[in-house]
């Protein structure tokens, strides 16, 4: 039975005001019934428009219409076959601009909620699917990835699956890459992402944590251990501050040193042993899901008032919608048009206030937005015993600088093609150090699509 | 993976292990440093390679009991493991060319300026090393800096040791008596290395100090070892630990240093209470 119904099944939450006050996940996941009702309101179109906004071309109706017929584990074959990290995707994809923005449900009423629907479907194989994948059949040759986030993990678990015996080199003492130590508890849970690593580790694939690439080994170095492939996943971690005066009083963090500090090693907890500012009042710069998460894990900290300073305007706002609304429920002040101009310190050097002007809306620039002015005489202070700046990051560049024959662009990022090949033959990259700073789904497709073409090239090169 | 394979007390609060890291010995040059973590709810800290056997697979460090992590650290024996041990890190020290050099080490920053003391006289260099300690009871390597320097000074604040006085009084005399360096290299405190620093300044010699700002990942990628030097950010971890020590704003590096005082206090004496109750 269709359901015309014009809004999606609501998300069950956990209140605002009670998830303020821990780190557990905040959106609960539908039940078997929502899941079906919101599956009816798939019409199956034969074009299947939604597909084409999916980065990794995911067969939606194919996976819903299992759904509507209670197959569950049927609709996680085929996620299976377009997408490695499914109980990732469907929690953190920006739905809105991608796949549900070309459902036809959404022209009139709310698109289906597909990202919700594979979520559930991901979780509940986790749920109920006990057996671990077996270790296929080796085909005696070895392929090294360095980096173990989504686009790393993507790749190592294709080869795997091919056959080849993979080692990953993580820089951190944990697997996952952005993750773990990026994206919060309270939207992803680690669990999660353990359980796909621990999959992988079924299969074969061997993760060497602790090993930094280009400090620890070279690229040279993998090739002579004799890998015959290498696929670089390194990530765009490197954080941007805004130079502006104050960036070293104490209190300022980039997101990434806050994020890393809360997520990766535990600071909200009682037992960790890693130290974070628990401010009363806290100033995050930016408008990204980043500065959405910092925020977020700020006010969870106990800070009183937590402000989000954007330069644009709210429409602006490159978050997803999800994370702008749950910030605005959990409190969160939007202060947008606002662009800091100095951090101001006390007489300890710690942050007292930030001082901020007000901007407009000017011209439209070269990208089609319109690029904020700065508004004469608006100058104000936020008082603010915290900073975080959440403006960016770029590529590390450990790698580049240590390795001969790999090509990079101004920005830093590795140049490969389409298939992750890179200037230097045998070296693969792909995710967010070549494209910058981008999505999950964006790395993981970039990563099984190089798996593919390492493949093509280690078979070419034993012929 | 990283037993402790030798564990050696020089002094009350300073302890020396041999950590089995082959990965980490195989590259190890002087100057660079190591991350690790006691165990799984530990802090990731970094720590200088004190010395290296690549035969072996061991990296040597030399740390001082200042907070919790420390402290934990200080509690393991030879044969226990740590939970993560992750290098070489930052950027070894530059010591070509160097022809004539005064070392200066103060307190643990020694344990790091004796490799550089140690590599500088094998490449044939002229090594004055003047090393300082708060008393005759916290001197350490004394015998490893007298093989490795051409001359060695050892000076504790209350004259219980060696001659009285301070690293910067030392030094000051040996450069007024003529001595003509090429380069100074200061590691310690960081008030030892701002003075240090300011005094060459009024010679002109150039003088390289290692900065120990607080880390996290060690890659570069969270900024919090960040350092003005010469008017820019460094991030102490990738452009670091050696700078130009007359560029470095000593006076932030410090501000910065007691960020989180309040919390390690607290830690360190809940640590020492855990330990207490356990023995
Ligand atoms: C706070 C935050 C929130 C985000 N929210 C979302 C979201 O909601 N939705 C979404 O789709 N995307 C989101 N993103 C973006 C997304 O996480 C990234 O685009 C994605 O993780 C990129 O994957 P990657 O594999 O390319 O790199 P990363 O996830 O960055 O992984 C790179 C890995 O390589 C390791 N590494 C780096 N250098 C070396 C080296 N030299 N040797 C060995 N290892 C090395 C790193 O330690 C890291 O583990 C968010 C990002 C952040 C920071
Ligand atoms: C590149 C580098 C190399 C280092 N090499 C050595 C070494 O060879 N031997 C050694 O004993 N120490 C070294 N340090 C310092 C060492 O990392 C700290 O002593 C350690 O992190 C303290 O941890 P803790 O938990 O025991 O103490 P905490 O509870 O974290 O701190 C206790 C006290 O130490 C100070 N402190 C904290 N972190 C640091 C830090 N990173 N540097 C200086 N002071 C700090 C605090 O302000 C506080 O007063 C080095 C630091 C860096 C950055
Ligand atoms: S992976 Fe992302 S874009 Fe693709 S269907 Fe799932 S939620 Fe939509
Ligand atoms: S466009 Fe919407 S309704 Fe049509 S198949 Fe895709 S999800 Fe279903
Ligand atoms: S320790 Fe994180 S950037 Fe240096």
């Amino acid at each position: 039975m269709a359901n015309m119904s014009l809004v999606k099944n609501k998300m069950p939450h956990q209140d605002a005001d009670a998830r303020i006050k821990n780190f557990d996940e905040v959106a609960l996941g539908y039940t078997e019934e929502q899941a079906v009702d919101e599956a009816n309101r798939c019409l199956g179109c034969k074009h299947k428009p939604c597909v084409g906004g999916c980065p990794v071309a995911i067969d939606i109706p194919g996976f819903i219409g299992k759904i509507k017929e209670r197959d569950f584990e049927g609709a996680y074959e085929i996620i299976s076959k377009s997408s490695s990290l499914p109980a990732v995707c469907g929690r953190v994809c920006p739905q809105e601009t991608q796949c549900e923005s070309k459902c036809v449900r959404g022209v009139k009423g709310e698109p289906v909620a597909i990202g919700r629907l594979e979520r559930f479907v991901a979780d509940w194989h986790m749920k109920n699917s006990k057996d671990k994948p077996a270790a296929p059949e080796k085909n005696g040759h070895r392929a090294a990835v360095i980096g173990a986030g989504p686009a790393g993990l993507a790749c190592a678990g294709d080869l795997a699956k091919m056959g080849y015996d993979v080692t990953v080199f993580e820089a951190l003492h944990l697997a996952g890459g952005v993750l773990v130590y990026g994206i919060p508890q309270f939207r992803l849970p680690k669990e999660i992402v353990q359980r796909e690593i621990d999959n992988l580790k079924a299969l074969g694939v061997k993760i060497e944590t602790n090993s930094v690439i280009g400090k620890s080994l070279s690229v040279d170095e993998l090739f002579e251990m004799g890998f015959e492939a290498v696929f670089i996943g390194t990530g765009a971690g490197l954080p941007r501050f805004m130079n502006i005066p104050g960036e070293n009083l104490k209190g300022v963090y980039s997101a990434n040193e806050f994020l890393t500090r809360v997520n990766l090693m535990k600071a909200y907890r009682e037992d960790s042993d890693t130290p974070i500012l628990r401010a009363k009042n806290v100033a995050v710069v930016g408008g990204g899901n980043v500065a959405m998460d910092a925020a977020r894990s700020a006010k969870r900290l106990g800070a009183e008032n937590v402000y989000i300073v954007y330069r644009r305007g709210e429409a602006e706002m490159p978050a997803r919608l999800e994370e702008i609304e749950h910030a605005k429920e959990e409190g969160i002040i939007f202060k947008t048009l606002t662009n800091p101009v100095e951090i101001i310190g006390d007489e300890h050097k710690f942050v007292k206030a930030l001082k901020c002007v007000e901007m407009e809306l000017g011209e439209p620039d070269e990208s089609g937005r319109r690029s904020p002015v700065v508004k004469s005489g608006s100058e104000f202070l936020l008082q603010t015993e915290c900073v975080i700046m959440s403006i960016g990051t770029s590529p590390n560049p450990l790698i580049r600088n240590t390795t001969n024959g790999l090509e990079t662009n101004k920005h830093g990022c590795f140049i490969a093609d389409e298939d992750g090949r890179t200037s230097r033959e045998g070296v693969f990259a792909g995710g967010d150090a070549v494209t910058g700073a981008a999505t999950v789904i964006l790395a993981m497709g970039a990563g099984r699509q190089a798996a593919k073409a390492m493949d093509e090239y280690i078979r070419s090169k034993s012929r | 993976m990283y037993e402790i394979l030798r564990k050696k007390e020089l002094n009350p609060t300073v302890t020396l292990m041999d950590v089995y890291a082959p990965m980490t010995a195989r590259k190890a040059q002087p100057g660079q440093f190591i991350i690790l973590r006691v165990d799984e709810q530990g802090e990731r800290i970094p720590l200088t390679i004190a010395d290296f056997d690549r035969e072996k697979g061991t990296v040597t460090i030399i740390f001082q009991i200042v907070g919790a992590t420390t402290e934990k650290l200080s509690k393991l024996n030879e044969g226990d493991r740590l939970c993560d041990f992750v290098g070489p890190l930052g950027v070894a020290s530059h010591t070509e060319g160097l022809k004539k050099v005064a070392v200066i080490g103060g307190g643990v920053g020694c344990a790091i300026a004796y490799p550089i003391a140690k590599k500088l006289h094998a490449q044939g260099a002229e090594v004055h090393s003047v090393v300082g300690f708060r008393n005759k009871e916290l001197v350490i390597l004394e015998d490893e800096f007298k093989k490795s320097s051409t001359k060695l000074f050892v000076m504790t604040d209350d004259g219980s040791y060696g001659e009285k006085g301070l690293v910067t009084n030392k030094l000051k005399e040996l450069i007024e008596s003529g001595e003509k360096y090429d380069e100074v290299i200061a590691i310690g405190p960081l008030v030892m290395m701002k003075f240090v620093s300011l005094l060459t300044k009024e010679y002109n010699i150039k003088t390289v100090v290692s900065m120990n700002p607080i880390m996290i990942d060690g890659t570069g990628m969270c900024g919090g070892c960040r350092l003005t030097v010469g008017g820019k950010t460094k991030f102490a971890c990738v452009d670091g630990p050696d700078f130009d020590g007359h560029e470095v704003d000593f006076d932030e590096a410090i501000e910065r240093s007691n960020m989180y005082k309040d919390f390690e206090h607290k830690r360190h004496e809940e640590t020492c209470r855990l330990f207490q109750k356990v023995n």
